[in-house]
């Protein structure tokens, strides 16, 4: 080539030629690069680097691997190890569980509210700070801490010893049908501890479009605050229906039935999402299955309560003071002669009717956004006020919860409540939004509004088809 | 409100009727393709812009390929009435982007840069679907068709820009630069090759549409080395990557190939990955170009590359994935994917320890 200056038009020369030079590369000269690349690492690699010791390395590995992965024990020993952390889960914290709701509730709020007393503060200032904003602090504290703190640990220990990656592996060519990742399975199962929880380990999934499947689809995994609220109407509604003896089994068969349920409905969204929204996402699989290790028990507990369990619970600590003080007062500020509470759910009745629903629930779900687990106990204390019933109860706007299943009973009975309502609680407890703390997690995670929106709607407007058409066709049968 | 209420406890049969009619239209309108979002927004997309720009697409290809073009030919390309393509060429003639020669019709100059504009905005949006999209291979075309009317040079060039600026479409067709250059036609026509020719292809025509679908299918695309065995009456017999293949003169006429003479011909056909055995080690003979962008990018990121040892290690509880030993880790594989690997034929049989 002639003389090459530095000006505007010889740089777009050597532009224009550099481009027209491209034509004539082949297609895949992007592969040629990293063959290359490849080629001489491994030069320089076998130059450099010894290796000692035998050939099979991880023959041990194999042989567990065999066991864990073969036909026949697979899936039970999966199953078997999962319900095993559940029980350990639920059995464990229990005891804290109550521990801390006796002194957070039944002992710390009392003490709270004298200190206000004794301090002349006027009623209204009572109840926002410590009827409301301090009591949904400390319910939320209360019921989430524990088990979030026994789940994770036991989790992240099986995840560190490497026998998650081995679940996702065998359960991949049932994710693979709907178009997801195998390791959703992991995904799923950490939402039945904490949807929040749950999208944050959608990080395991390196490819795009199933990581956002993994992520909408979490919420169907019935969460360790829902499993309760199930539990409690389950036996209420559904256990009263056989005799004494089969109760028990019969409300556990119902609750087991809508957990399933929401693993059919993550399925099938994750099908429906692929084959419409979703199809713009790049897609790619692959799924190391590292060697199995020791795990690092200190370093595990540790990472697990700070950046699960804390995390988790800080943001819902968040949302739970303004949640409680918004409860608080829609129970106590008046309009007219009634609350702004009872006004909703007197306007929202008819609407809620048709779909098995009724106004308190609509209202509790909305008001009780920053936890499932304060569903019941805003429930409560909303149907005790609109229904007017007496000596029930810490007041207006102040959430409580019964020891006794057949007093709960009772106030639902006394508020109007039906098995079908019952049924539908059930079902729309499992299909309704994401909790606050889940939105938040989602917006991080995808870093996107759209997303976000579609996670959170998507599961309501299903929640409401499917209560709605059980509420009719029941209707029609009857 | 009480009114309302006791009505809703009586009308339980008409609203469960209502909400089954809903349901049934709120998923008929957001059907993929067939719903009434769909049909709106192509019915709304049935613009003149549309079918000038289509026109001008056609006027363009006509010229690239040499191959003379009138009003016939111009109204059976965009599917309308001759009647209708005589306006629009009326259109085309007063917005000075055509000029009409003895019933032959061509582009001017403002015409062919128009042209290679939207060109240049279809090739670029396939490549995009091609390599960061799961969108199916025979939708490339169509989506893009639909969007290159609806999307701007400047976000078009922000897309080339974020993919690395590519200069094929993942048809093999070379994507105009911005400046509007574009190289010479390359390759001679499948059916014009003679029995014992080698060569490669470069390209696979995606129009119309059930034909390439078909080509697809057979397992053709951009890159394979073609060998004619023979040429019979109605057929073109062919070896494509070592593998038989038989296609008539009008599907062949849809590929363009490059003739190679001083290359090697391949007589056996690779071996895919997932025939591989348990216990089983081969060589990794490459990645078919049907695994594309981020996929491929991927299984390259670990060490599938032509080369690599490639050992299957075990099997899933319920038969797919399987996962393989390389380069010291095990990675597990769907059957879809490892269907797009190539090994070398040669299999060597490893240790026992692997044998079930």
């Amino acid at each position: 080539m002639e003389d090459i200056k530095n000006t505007p038009s010889d740089r777009e020369a050597i532009l224009s030629a550099a481009n027209a030079a491209r034509w004539d590369l082949d297609m895949d000269f992007h592969d040629t690069v990293i063959e290359t690349i490849y080629q001489e690492a491994s030069q320089i690699a076998r130059k450099t680097v010894k290796q000692k010791g035998d050939k099979a390395a991880y023959s041990y590995d194999l042989k567990i691997d065999k066991i864990v992965t073969s036909r026949w024990l697979g899936f039970p020993i999966m199953f078997l190890l999962l319900a095993l952390v559940f029980w350990i889960t639920v059995a464990g914290a229990n005891y804290p569980s109550q521990a801390l709701s006796f002194l957070l509730i039944d002992k710390l709020h009392p003490l709270l509210k004298s200190a206000m007393e004794f301090l002349h503060a006027p009623w209204w200032l009572t109840g926002v700070l410590i009827d409301g904003a301090y009591l949904s602090m400390a319910w939320v504290i209360a019921v989430m801490l524990p088990p979030m703190a026994i789940f994770f640990p036991l989790y992240t220990l099986l995840e560190d010893l490497g026998y998650l990656p081995r679940v996702a592996f065998n359960m991949d060519s049932l994710f693979r049908k709907v178009g997801a990742h195998g390791k959703q399975a992991l995904t799923m199962s950490m939402g039945f501890g904490c949807n929040a929880a749950g999208v944050v380990a959608a990080r395991v999934i390196d490819s795009p479009r199933e990581r956002l499947i993994a992520i909408i689809t979490n919420n169907f995994s019935l969460c360790n605050g829902r499993w309760p609220t199930q539990i409690l109407i389950a036996s209420i509604f559904i256990g009263g229906l056989v005799a004494a003896p089969f109760a028990g089994i019969v409300s556990a068969a119902a609750v087991v039935s809508v957990a399933v349920l929401g693993i059919l409905f993550s399925l099938l969204v994750s099908w429906g999402l692929n084959k419409t929204v979703l199809r713009g996402e790049a897609s790619s699989f692959s799924l190391e299955l590292p060697p199995y290790r020791p795990p690092q028990v200190w370093q595990t507990l540790y990472t697990s309560l700070i950046d699960r369990t804390l995390i988790v619970l800080w943001r819902a600590v968040v949302f739970a003071i303004p949640a409680g003080i918004v409860i608080w007062l829609v129970a106590n500020v008046k309009i007219g002669d009634l609350s702004i509470a009872e006004h909703f759910i007197q306007w929202s009745n008819p609407f809620a009717f048709i779909f098995g629903l009724n106004g308190v629930i609509l209202l509790a779900y909305i008001i009780a956004i920053p936890a499932n687990e304060i569903v019941i106990p805003t429930i409560l204390m909303l149907t005790v006020l609109s229904s007017k019933l007496s000596g029930i109860g810490d007041g207006a706007g102040v959430m409580f919860e019964l020891d006794s299943v057949a007093d709960t009973a009772n106030i639902l009975h006394a508020g109007g409540w039906t098995l079908l309502t019952g049924v539908n609680l059930m079902l729309f407890s499992l299909l309704h939004n994401p909790c606050s703390t889940t939105i938040v997690t989602i917006y991080r995670e995808t870093n996107s509004v759209k997303w976000t929106a579609l996670a959170t709607f998507l599961p309501i407007i299903l929640g409401l088809i499917v209560c709605f058409f059980t509420t009719q066709i029941w209707y029609l049968l009857q | 409100m009480q009114v309302i209420g006791s009505i809703i406890y009586t009308i339980h049969g008409e609203l469960l009727f209502a909400g089954i009619l809903l349901l049934v239209f709120v998923l008929w309108f957001f059907f993929p393709k067939k719903g009434g979002y769909a049909l709106i927004s192509t019915a709304m997309m049935n613009s003149q812009k549309v079918m000038v720009e289509d026109a001008l697409k056609y006027l363009f290809d006509c010229a690239y390929k040499n191959v003379p073009c009138n009003l016939n030919s111009i109204a059976g390309n965009l599917q309308i009435s001759s009647d209708k393509a005589g306006r629009l060429i009326e259109k085309l003639l007063k917005m000075n982007l055509v000029r009409v020669q003895n019933q032959e019709i061509s582009l001017t100059d403002i015409g062919r840069s128009y042209a290679l504009r939207i060109v240049r905005v279809h090739r670029i949006w396939e490549r995009y679907f091609a390599d960061e999209t799961s969108i199916a291979q025979k939708d490339w075309h169509e989506e893009a068709c639909k969007i290159e009317h609806l999307v701007s040079i400047e976000a078009t060039e922000e897309l080339a820009a974020k993919i690395g600026n590519p200069v094929f479409d993942p048809h093999g067709d070379p994507i105009p630069t911005s400046e509007g250059k574009l190289p010479k036609p390359k390759g001679i026509l499948l059916n014009a090759m003679k029995g014992g020719d080698i060569g490669k292809i470069i390209h696979i025509e995606d129009e119309p549409q059930n034909i390439y679908e078909q080509l697809v299918v057979q397992g053709l695309y951009p890159g394979m080395q073609v060998y004619v065995t023979e040429i019979l009456d109605n057929k073109i017999v062919l070896a494509a990557d070592g593998d038989e293949c038989m296609l008539t003169p009008l599907f062949a006429a849809q590929i363009t190939v490059e003739k190679l003479s001083n290359e090697e011909r391949k007589t056996t056909k690779n071996e895919l990955l997932s025939e591989l055995r348990l216990g089983e080690t081969a060589e990794i003979a490459g990645i078919s170009p049907n695994c594309r962008g981020l996929q491929r990018r991927r299984l390259m990121d670990l060490g599938i590359i032509p080369g690599s040892k490639i050992t299957a290690v075990l099997q899933s509880a319920s038969g797919d994935p399987v996962a393989y030993s390389v380069l010291g880790t095990t990675i597990g594989i769907r059957k879809q994917q490892s269907d797009l690997i190539f090994i070398k034929p040669k299999k060597e049989k490893n240790n026992e320890q692997y044998n079930k």
